[in-house]
């Protein structure tokens, strides 16, 4: 009994270890690209940054527009674009996302675009209509492909498919910490800021506010969605490397603690024999 | 010539912050110069060659694609989509870029394949005129 348990502790020791040895291998993947996404995402962040400002600059000082980007209408259908991961193991990070969409849809109708296998899984799962499934590989989207769905989505918002587009992803905020974010993006709007309504709004625009307001909001969108990517990428690997980590230490944990059963049950067989050959032998 | 704070940013990064004479674009309805206490302007950009006369008087060149111009009384901005300054092009790839454009739309199947390889080829050539 005492060999066979002893056999059975030693085989469980090898699985561990070889599960540790994938988490760590993981983790060293996951740390080298989060570099990467780190650089990346602060790259595009000034981009992102600037790009909203100038737009609601134009947008505050110029309320005349008859764009259909600037118009509100009543919501009765929301449009929701996923930007989640191609796999799991990344801790909440999945998961996470979704909650946030969940929360902010609180079961309203609504249409996706997932971008990343596991947001397809998961429009397919909760039988979400979905706009297009092109976006299965989250890594392999470049800034051509985000110029194609700004094309596609605001093709859409101007069918009046759905009256209202948000966009659900992650926000790197440090190594250790990321937050999913809900951001709207359509139809724009803007707060008029307090005692700056009268400001030059002189602005001369050419060819026409609206010809010029309908050629840069889908750039306007793209911009966005790419640096939602940069953010959400970098989030996703962070959330993997502290998953991964974390898993690592257990494993060291739990194979502490199987070597100590081990080491009790090999004792246990050597007092057994002892006690069986002093027996033979008083006989 | 007096001189006002340009910012070129792009989602590759920030290409630049600070003060310049003259920034010459290729927007939607031409090229348009930009000098210091312009009215306030926006408009969106086209394919082209992009030039910054920097305060000391040189001239950079630099090809841009997409994206908006936008003149306020405290800075230009010029958000492109794609940004690249004539010493940072790569010959070759555009050349590539060109060749690869151009089969392309010999191939196109459908009017959509073609706008983005016509793009894509405007966008290549635009790189070798300005890269030589």
């Amino acid at each position: 009994m005492a060999a066979s348990s002893m056999k059975d502790i030693k085989l469980r020791i090898k699985s561990v270890e070889s599960t540790m040895q994938i988490t760590k291998a993981m983790e060293l993947v996951a740390s080298s690209k989060v570099r990467k996404a780190k650089l990346h995402a602060e790259r595009t962040r000034p981009y992102f940054t600037t790009l909203y400002a100038t737009l609601s600059d134009i947008a505050e000082n110029n309320r005349e527009f008859s764009s259909p980007y600037v118009q509100a209408r009543p919501v009765t259908k929301t449009c929701y674009v996923l930007i989640a991961g191609d796999r799991g193991l990344a801790g909440g990070y999945n998961a996470n996302l979704f909650k946030a969409m969940e929360e902010h849809r609180q079961g309203r109708e609504c249409v996706t675009l997932p971008i990343g296998r596991k947001a397809v899984e998961y429009c397919h799962r909760s039988g979400l209509p979905m706009l297009t499934q092109d976006y299965d590989l989250v890594e392999q989207v470049d800034l051509d492909d985000c110029s194609a769905m700004a094309e596609l989505l605001c093709k859409a918002f101007r069918n009046k498919e759905f009256d209202e587009l948000n966009m659900a992803y992650t926000n790197f905020v440090s190594m250790l910490s990321q937050q999913p974010a809900v951001m709207k993006l359509l139809p724009l709007y803007y707060e008029q800021k307090q005692g700056s309504a009268q400001r030059d709004s002189l602005t001369l625009f050419e060819p026409s506010s609206g010809a010029v307001f309908n050629a840069i909001v889908p750039e306007y969108v793209t911009g966005l969605l790419y640096g939602a990517l940069a953010e959400s990428e970098a989030s996703e690997q962070s959330a993997r490397r502290a998953a991964m980590d974390a898993a690592s230490k257990n494993a060291g944990e739990m194979i502490e603690s199987l070597s100590l059963h081990y080491n009790r049950a090999r004792q246990a067989a050597i007092t057994q024999e002892i006690t069986e050959i002093v027996a033979g032998a008083e006989n | 010539m007096s001189s006002f704070h340009l910012q070129i940013v792009t989602p590759d990064g920030e290409f630049f912050d600070g003060p310049a004479q003259r920034v010459k674009v290729r927007t939607i309805n031409g090229d348009v110069a930009i000098l210091d206490r312009h009215i306030p302007y926006v408009t969106a950009l086209g394919i082209g060659e992009a030039a910054v006369t920097m305060e000391d008087g040189t001239v950079h060149k630099a090809a841009a694609s997409g994206g908006m111009l936008s003149v306020t009384p405290e800075i230009v901005r010029v958000v492109a989509t794609t940004f690249e300054w004539a010493e940072d092009i790569d010959l070759d790839r555009a050349q590539r870029a060109k060749e690869t454009a151009e089969e392309r739309i010999k191939k196109a199947q459908d009017a959509k394949e073609l706008e983005l390889a016509k793009a894509k080829l405007s966008r290549a050539l635009v790189r070798l005129k300005v890269g030589q």
